[in-house]
């Protein structure tokens, strides 16, 4: 049950993107069609569901305080490599995925190939590791921390684009065009999410 | 001072924003400027790191091969990202707290990988250090903006001295909880970019369809209407 709940908490209330602004810079830039936010969002829950448990096993077998006791070294606190670590996995793990999918599923290839590269610098994996690591997740907990966050992300990101598809036949104000007039959407959207919060299962 | 390295300096301020125009850096700046004295020490922390990943990537570019580069950059970017973060945890520790995952998130700020990638790649280190620093001072402009709407009129103070004194403690201002929240912000950012559009109309974008008249359209408007 806390599982659903956590599920259910990072889909809607901790929304990645509009509650805590992570992946803005993709978020702004690719939402112009819902077809090419629908691959992007697939491609970051993809993305999210594999590097958040992976960077949750290296921060507790080889980072955190005395994890290397296996090692014979039970004093040492590798936790100051966290950083450089967890983008090491992000962009090595993007790469393989990237081969991966060439390889054996060249159609998902197709699809997301543009948008894989993307992701390494996107805020919203690093941010979701981060996060991770300092709410203390256990392993199982950050498996469904990673997709479903995943998950918050892309619906924030297709609904984005939904609107835009639309915004693009109204008469703006001419400052406003373009990406004034988006952070201005993104701001209601936010706001509509705030519905959710204090929701509790 | 030649004219290039003013250039450099300047040009991201206003007139080229990192924030406002090249639509970089956008996360953190949304998510640390609810309380103005957190934003500053952001803005010092990207500013350095960003200026100081310039200069060494500027001195090293000649020797990187290029399909190797974005990890060489990735790599300089995150360790100087540590660096800052070792020392916010030393010297303040309460702001570290705040700031919680964004400092870290520095690394995959794409102010600091984009003028990485855009600048220092093919300029020397001289004007790299301050187009870093230009570009460090342009997102610190927006973030004091926002900062400083956000907790004048979310907690009637700034800096953390009251300037409004709030109805709680006997004044006359009512906190606008709004403000702290995170739709404010985007809707603070989306004015300001109208500010500056106003004073640099060039900036303004182009429209993906022309609104016309449809009773005096002129000759060229049977043409608009076949989209």
């Amino acid at each position: 049950m806390d599982l659903v709940s956590l599920a259910v908490k990072s889909i809607f209330i901790e929304n990645l993107a509009l509650s805590f602004f992570l992946g803005m810079c993709t978020f702004l830039a690719v939402s112009k069609k819902i077809q090419t936010a629908l691959g992007l969002g697939f491609a970051v829950f993809v993305v999210l569901a594999i590097t958040v448990p992976i960077n949750n096993l290296i921060y507790q077998n080889l980072l955190q305080e005395g994890a290397l006791a296996w090692a014979g070294l039970p004093n040492v606190d590798l936790s100051f490599l966290g950083l450089i670590s967890y983008i090491g996995v992000i962009a090595a793990l993007v790469q393989i995925l990237e081969m991966f999918l060439d390889r054996f599923v060249p159609a998902l290839y197709n699809a997301l190939g543009i948008f894989l590269p993307l992701i390494t610098v996107n805020c919203a994996i690093l941010g979701a590791s981060l996060f991770m690591v300092e709410r203390d997740y256990t392993f199982t907990e950050s498996v469904v921390y990673g997709a479903s966050s995943g998950v918050g992300w892309a619906l924030a990101i297709v609904a984005l684009a939904g609107i835009r598809e639309k915004l693009k036949y109204s008469d703006v104000p001419d400052g406003l065009e373009g990406l004034g007039i988006t952070f201005i959407t993104v701001g209601l959207m936010a706001l509509g999410f705030l519905a959710f919060s204090g929701i509790q299962l | 001072m030649a004219s290039e390295a003013k250039k450099a300096l300047f040009e991201p301020l206003v007139a080229n924003n990192p924030i406002a125009l090249q639509i970089l850096g956008v996360c953190s700046a949304l998510a640390v400027t609810s309380q103005l004295s957190v934003a500053l020490i952001m803005c010092l922390a990207l500013t350095s790191v960003t200026a100081f990943s310039n200069l060494s990537i500027s001195l090293i570019r000649n020797h990187v091969p290029s399909s190797i580069r974005i990890i060489v950059q990735m790599t300089i970017i995150a360790s100087l990202v540590i660096v800052v973060d070792q020392v916010l945890k030393a010297y303040a520790f309460e702001v570290s707290k705040k700031l919680a995952v964004f400092v870290g998130l520095i690394i995959t700020n794409c102010i600091v990988m984009g003028r990485a990638e855009a600048y220092a790649m093919k300029n020397g280190p001289w004007h790299s250090f301050l187009d870093g620093i230009g570009n460090g001072l342009g997102y610190s402009l927006i973030l004091i903006i926002v900062g400083t709407v956000r907790e004048l009129f979310g907690s009637g103070s700034l800096l953390g001295y009251q300037i409004l004194t709030p109805v709680s403690e006997g004044g006359w201002y009512t906190p606008n909880g709004l403000m702290l929240l995170a739709p404010s912000a985007f809707i603070i950012i989306g004015l300001t970019i109208w500010a500056i559009r106003a004073f640099y109309p060039e900036q303004v974008e182009k429209p993906d369809f022309e609104m016309q008249n449809a009773h005096n359209a002129p000759a060229h408007g049977a043409a608009g209407g076949s989209h």
